[in-house]
């Protein structure tokens, strides 16, 4: 699975990497104008796809949302069920991002520490969520917890609601976040070694003192990282959690789903204020991610 | 499907960006487990498959379940109907176009981020994450404010089989960057010179030197791509109005099954999209490592 | 304190990386395991740490049974091959963390620390990072860490390895001088037999998961057991089965039928390293051998290639 085809550079890494003077590759026999003709033509054709693709639709959602002042998107955003679905988003991601931390640790110790068979297994199973659609995760949730799933019976005898409710928001939004950070920790872990781990058992640390001393500060930005990156997926997530929650308003929306719901009513003042809000915090994530590489790369140089 | 992550574990020293950061089948470490003796081993063992359970086996498994409740006959039904013959086949035919146009494309882009230099560079490089930072539905709705009705532009793509491929085209931007990126980093420009003094001209360089080292790297952003574009409901559930055998993805469809009570049809459907992901993840992942075997 | 194993076997999939060892290590020893690698030098030092398990076989550090014993608990002092630092803590930090772990007051951590700091000559270096040392002072903040905690038993895996040559000679130097201050029980494992001559009292000789002898660097130069004792420890010519050292080959001036005892030998080659000179000879039946002698007896021979002069075998050892 896709474990084994991950080898994607960090952002920010690597354009810090290498800065290459123009002109200075390969040994062509083509005259200078004509080169710089076509480092021209390849430029301007990969800045322009990214412009169509990205860049204007994103610029744009920023100008119509702010195209007639500030008032009326701060009275969108204000709108008290805007309002819950933000808190809504964010009560999830302060379940959901400390539980899959921890998890994700564990998991990525168990893996790159641990000796028992099936290991191979284990990481399959992590990467599961990565090929699953998160509209068939809702479904699978549904089938288990919902009303007519397989504990559904037991469930309702003692008065549970899983699906359309918080606890199943909060394993959906788990279910589809649940690789980053034992995806970020592995290679970290990997490349630490075992040694500094070894050398505190001898000094006679505990297996709790050599993780809280020795392991998790080498491996810390890695985590942080991984945290990242399961905070801005947990915030965004729609198709999974829009089947298990219902979607009701003012209860069970999150503010993705309060995005298309505001969209498919014809507010697209509110959808997009509200779009807005999410881009933002993107735009965050992105340049938290970009200092982190910059400093996990400042780690291994020195 | 929701590859995302994936993109970003990345070894963050390796000398060769190719050798994958993940070794599931490698040997563990030798000596003494450090997870604290083996009844600790087995107590948080425990409490992680309980989890990994909760979570994700149990619902696997009741998915496959339902899929399977009516017997062959019924799954069969459940994905021959033409409702869902047509939504399979959208989302096939569009994901594979959308895939080689990120190929393309994703290797340009990374090109130009490697070799070139404008300014600017550092912030368009960091921007290309910018889908997989961007919920989904935020993606769908932001690609609606410029090419959707009543935008600048005078076009509406809205409600079409273009408008899907746009949105796939958005949230899958990444990941073809993002794997060739470091391997044309880490390219030894002595091999291009060494073409170059052999009497080679740019494009045979690019053609017979470069792009051989390239494919892996593009096959395994390729297959990440495609695995997501499967699975994408977000970005395309506004802008594709979802019209039965027009626009509707086979996300959607299942999204309406559920939505319908129709269960154990929606559980079908998303087992043939499993499988269907699962597969070339699998074969191109096989695929590029043989590849990058021989030119290791 | 003394340091036994008994009847190790330790096996890593099918590969047998230690088959039935014994050893003992008296109280206060220096002592080196040497060995080619793959010999099972370093595992058995990480069994003794108990880095390891064993498959079969028993530990004693100090009369008590340690075979089961986790490595926090049973006092000893590992010196790991690239060292281990800490990355993320300073030099003090390190050192200071055998103690913190164990809940010493800060005062007594802090004197212990510095002291050790002395011992080890890193005094102004307390501030800073792992990557800000050298080589031979991450070596010494490596052996202040292990010591710190006052270990029963020190042990050191390859502790030269990776320097350079000049700071692993002043190192060998240093290190069997500050055992001869504390005078802890020490191991180290070397592939390397010069420096196990050099800094060991006793040296255990492996090979292929096996003790193939124990002893004193003399006793195994002069009284070599076997013949891969003999080959390993010092250098050795061969004559079909017989081994024999290059230095106990004498020249002698003039044709070989002037001696009784000697034999002509045709000299091939002269090799000046300095105070020796090594000459490679070639025997009248055709077999090559060479020789090793002082610049001197080089210089009133008049050593030259191509010349014809006589030398003495001694009696060669042959191993059953």
């Amino acid at each position: 699975m896709s474990s084994e085809s991950v080898a994607i550079g960090r952002p920010g890494a690597p354009a810090a990497q290498r800065v290459e003077p123009p002109h200075a590759h390969a040994g062509t026999r083509e005259s200078a104008s004509g080169a710089v003709a076509r480092r021209w033509g390849l430029r301007t054709l990969a800045l322009g796809y990214l412009l169509l693709l990205l860049g204007a639709p994103v610029g744009m959602i920023f100008y119509r949302t702010f195209e007639h002042g500030l008032a009326p998107v701060w009275e969108a955003v204000t709108q008290p069920n805007a309002v819950h679905a933000f808190w809504l988003s964010v009560e999830l991601v302060a379940i959901v991002v400390p539980l899959n931390t921890v998890f994700g640790i564990s998991i990525a110790l168990l893996i790159e520490r641990g000796r028992f068979r099936g290991r191979a297994l284990l990481g399959l199973l992590l990467d599961l969520p990565f090929a699953i659609s998160p509209v068939v995760v809702g479904l699978a949730l549904v089938l288990v917890y919902g009303r007519t799933g397989w504990f559904g019976d037991w469930l309702t005898s003692h008065g549970i609601q899983v699906i359309f409710s918080i606890p199943g928001m909060v394993l959906a939004t788990a279910f589809v976040s649940l690789p980053f950070v034992a995806r970020e920790t592995i290679p970290v872990l990997h490349e630490l070694g075992t040694d500094a781990e070894q050398a505190a058992a001898t000094l006679g640390a505990s297996a709790w003192q050599t993780f809280r001393r020795v392991t998790l500060p080498a491996i810390r930005w890695g985590v942080v990282y991984g945290v990242v990156l399961t905070t801005a997926r947990a915030l965004g997530e729609f198709g999974a959690v829009s089947i298990v929650s219902g979607r009701l308003e003012g209860q069970t929306q999150t503010l993705p789903l309060y995005v298309q719901d505001r969209f498919e009513n014809f507010d697209t003042t509110g959808a997009y204020a509200a779009a807005v809000v999410l881009a933002l915090l993107a735009f965050a994530t992105l340049l938290g991610m970009n200092l982190l590489a910059r400093r996990t790369q400042r780690d291994t140089v020195v | 499907m929701t590859p995302d992550g994936a993109s970003h574990a990345l070894e963050r020293s390796a000398p060769h960006p190719r050798v994958p950061a993940w070794r599931p089948f490698g040997r563990g470490p030798s000596g003494r487990s450090l997870l604290g003796g083996r009844a600790g081993t087995a107590l948080g063992g425990g409490l992680l498959g309980l989890y990994l359970s909760v979570l994700v086996l149990l619902p696997i498994a009741a998915l496959l379940d339902s899929a399977a409740s009516g017997g062959t006959g019924s799954f069969w039904r459940a994905v021959s109907s033409p409702e869902a013959v047509a939504a399979l086949k959208l989302t096939l035919v569009v994901s594979a176009i959308v895939v080689v146009i990120n190929a393309l494309f994703g290797t340009l882009i990374a090109w130009v981020l490697v070799r070139d230099e404008f300014p600017g560079k550092g912030v368009v490089n960091a921007l290309i994450d910018l889908p997989f930072a961007l919920p989904t539905i935020v993606a769908g709705v932001v690609l609606l404010a410029l090419y959707g009705k009543g935008g600048p532009t005078g076009i509406d793509i809205t409600f079409t089989r273009a408008a899907v491929g746009l949105a796939l085209l958005f949230v899958t931007l990444p990941f073809v960057v993002r794997s060739v990126q470091p391997v044309l980093i880490e390219l030894d420009l002595s091999m291009e010179e060494a073409a170059g003094t052999l009497g080679a001209g740019r494009w045979t360089v690019f053609r017979r030197v470069v792009l051989p080292n390239l494919t892996p790297a593009i096959l395994s952003g390729a297959a990440l791509s495609f695995a997501r574009a499967l699975g994408e409901f977000g970005s395309v559930v506004l802008i594709s109005g979802n019209l039965p055998f027009k626009t509707e993805v086979g996300s959607v469809y299942i999204f309406n099954q559920v939505e319908n009570d129709n269960v154990s049809a929606a559980a079908s459907v998303s087992v043939v999209l499993l499988v269907c992901a699962l597969v070339v993840l699998a074969g191109m992942t096989l695929l590029s490592r043989r590849m990058s075997r021989h030119v290791l | 304190m003394a340091i036994e194993v008994h009847n190790a076997t330790k096996h890593f999939g099918s590969f047998t990386a230690l088959d039935d060892v014994s050893v003992t290590v008296q109280d206060g020893a220096l002592m080196a395991l040497l060995g080619p690698s793959g010999s099972g030098k370093s595992t058995l030092l990480r069994i003794i740490a108990g880095l390891e398990t064993l498959d079969t076989g028993r530990v004693e550090i100090g009369g008590e049974d340690q075979t089961d014993a986790p490595t926090r608990t049973r006092g000893v002092g590992f010196v790991f091959q690239h060292y281990a630092p800490f990355k993320h803590m300073t030099v003090y930090d390190n050192v200071a963390f055998g103690l913190t772990v164990r809940k010493t007051p800060k005062q007594d951590v802090r004197e212990r620390v510095h002291e050790l700091l002395g011992l080890v000559r890193l005094d102004g270096l307390a501030k800073r990072y792992p990557s800000q040392l050298s080589g031979g002072q991450l070596q010494r903040m490596a052996l202040a860490r292990a010591l710190a905690p006052q270990p029963k038993v020190l042990l050191l895996d390859e502790p030269f390895g990776a320097l350079d040559v000049q700071v692993r000679g002043e190192l060998r130097e240093w290190l069997r001088r500050l055992h001869e201050e504390i005078h802890v029980t020490t191991i180290f494992v070397t592939h390397d037999q010069e420096e196990a001559m050099d800094v060991a009292g006793q040296i255990v000789v492996m090979n292929a998961g096996k003790v193939e002898q124990t002893g004193s660097p003399r006793e195994l130069y002069e009284h070599p057991n076997n013949e891969f004792v003999m080959s390993f420890i010092g250098p050795v010519n061969r004559l079909g089965d017989a081994l024999l050292r290059p230095h106990d080959i004498q020249i002698l001036s003039g044709a070989g039928d002037h001696y009784a005892d000697a034999v002509e030998a045709l000299v091939r080659r002269v090799v000046h390293l300095g105070f020796e000179v090594r000459v490679e000879l070639t025997l009248p039946d055709g077999r090559d051998v060479w020789a090793q002698v002082t610049r001197e007896t080089a210089h009133e021979l008049e050593l030259h290639e191509g010349q014809i002069l006589a030398a003495r075998l001694p009696a060669p050892r042959v191993f059953a």
